[in-house]
């Protein structure tokens, strides 16, 4: 349903100003969302200075320095750097996107950080995705067939594989999930962009033999229904994918079947 | 590791960026909504004219007073961009839209509805 507040224990309040660097000419502030799960106060906003002539360009290299320079049990996932693992997701000046490749100029100042949108946090910047990879697993990624395997691999046009651009790339950053509100009012039975665009991709696989299985699976009002085409997926899709477009291939399949 | 009390809700709808897209979505909701109290406004009015000529003048006197003209103003304008948001809709169905142009159509989908409002409301003063 949709909630226009938040609940009691996860209101932000104003939190700590750390001391700014010593001796630092160019300083970029940072207000940071924290949450320590180990006491029992409510979420808080930090702000942070970083010294930009002592650390890279992009919100990550901000937010690591920040890390090993000033506060220590400041925590976020990351590992690539370069944009193809998805962990760095989070929520940089209002709209969900990967730190690493985010550059710190490119966004508002003070470089305002949230964790992805409507989701439990565990601590800090670090969300529970665990709905969020449940759902995936339940389209049941991987290739179906039943006629028996060739010899060697499942072959594929060079016009079918064509099919794959655009969906083969996404990294599962839960970005586009995180940031649709029909995910957040209904995320529990609404299966979201990512899930749907990954659903799709198996979709229109030409070596998937489980087509209409995996459309009986989807057609519900919920499942693939929720979607209203308010397109922030699209807007805020780290990778430029279009997960809006992806859902109404879906709906049009449905369709399609029909007639 | 078990957990011991509830996990807080990360912030979504305080601190996400209205984009045009999602702002238009909103007000297809409302204006939705919206229509329902217009359709009644309007079965109200005809209502009274099959009632007798007194309750139609009644309710034309209120309908047509300053404050009822601006009901239907506004009235006029949630019809309009509730269309021109089915027709939108409508296209996205087919599959298209939904590139950079989505951004157009949001836009369009705004100034088109008040540009008709406004034509429509001319157009009965003119004619009146």
């Amino acid at each position: 349903m949709v909630e226009l507040t938040l609940p009691k224990n996860s209101r932000m309040v104003e939190g700590k100003v750390w001391p700014k660097p010593q001796g630092a000419k160019r300083l970029t502030e940072f207000r940071i969302y924290r949450y320590d799960p180990d006491g029992e106060n409510n979420p808080r906003v930090d702000t942070y200075y970083v010294d930009r002539d002592d650390c890279g360009p992009m919100v990550l290299d901000g937010i690591i320095w920040i890390k090993s320079k000033i506060d220590p049990t400041l925590t976020f996932r990351r590992s690539c750097r370069e944009g193809i693992c998805g962990s760095c997701a989070m929520n940089i000046d209002g709209l969900n996107t990967l730190a690493c490749t985010k550059g710190m100029d490119e966004v508002a100042h003070p470089i305002r950080i949230y964790p992805l949108p409507h989701m439990p946090v565990i601590k800090d910047l670090v969300p529970d995705l665990t709905n969020f990879y449940a759902q995936h697993a339940s389209i049941e990624p991987w290739l179906h067939t039943s006629t028996p395997a060739p010899e060697k691999e499942w072959k594929q046009s060079r016009e079918d594989r064509e099919k794959l651009d655009g969906l083969y790339e996404c990294i599962l950053c839960a970005s586009c999930s995180t940031s649709c509100p029909s995910y957040w009012w209904n995320g529990d039975r609404y299966l979201g962009p990512a899930t749907l665009l990954q659903a799709y991709r198996w979709l229109i696989d030409s070596r998937d033999e489980a087509t209409g299985e995996r459309l009986d699976r989807l057609e519900d009002p919920f499942r693939l229904y929720r979607c209203h085409t308010i397109m922030n997926c699209a807007n805020t899709c780290p990778k430029g994918l279009n997960p809006a477009k992806a859902i109404a291939e879906i709906k049009k399949m449905m369709v399609e079947r029909r007639v | 590791m078990a957990v011991t009390k509830s996990r807080p809700l990360s912030p979504h709808l305080s601190v996400y960026k209205m984009t045009i897209t999602m702002a238009m979505s909103i007000i297809h909701r409302i204006t939705g909504a919206a229509l329902y109290v217009g359709t009644v406004l309007l079965a109200i009015w005809l209502l009274a004219a099959a009632t007798s000529p007194e309750a139609f003048a009644t309710v034309q006197a209120l309908w047509g007073s300053i404050l009822g003209r601006l009901v239907l103003l506004g009235y006029t304008w949630a019809l309009v961009h509730h269309a021109l948001g089915g027709l939108r809709h409508f296209i996205w169905d087919s599959g298209a839209g939904f590139g950079p142009e989505r951004l157009t159509f949001a836009r369009l989908t705004l100034v088109g509805s008040i540009i008709i409002t406004l034509a429509l409301w001319a157009l009965g003063y003119w004619v009146r």
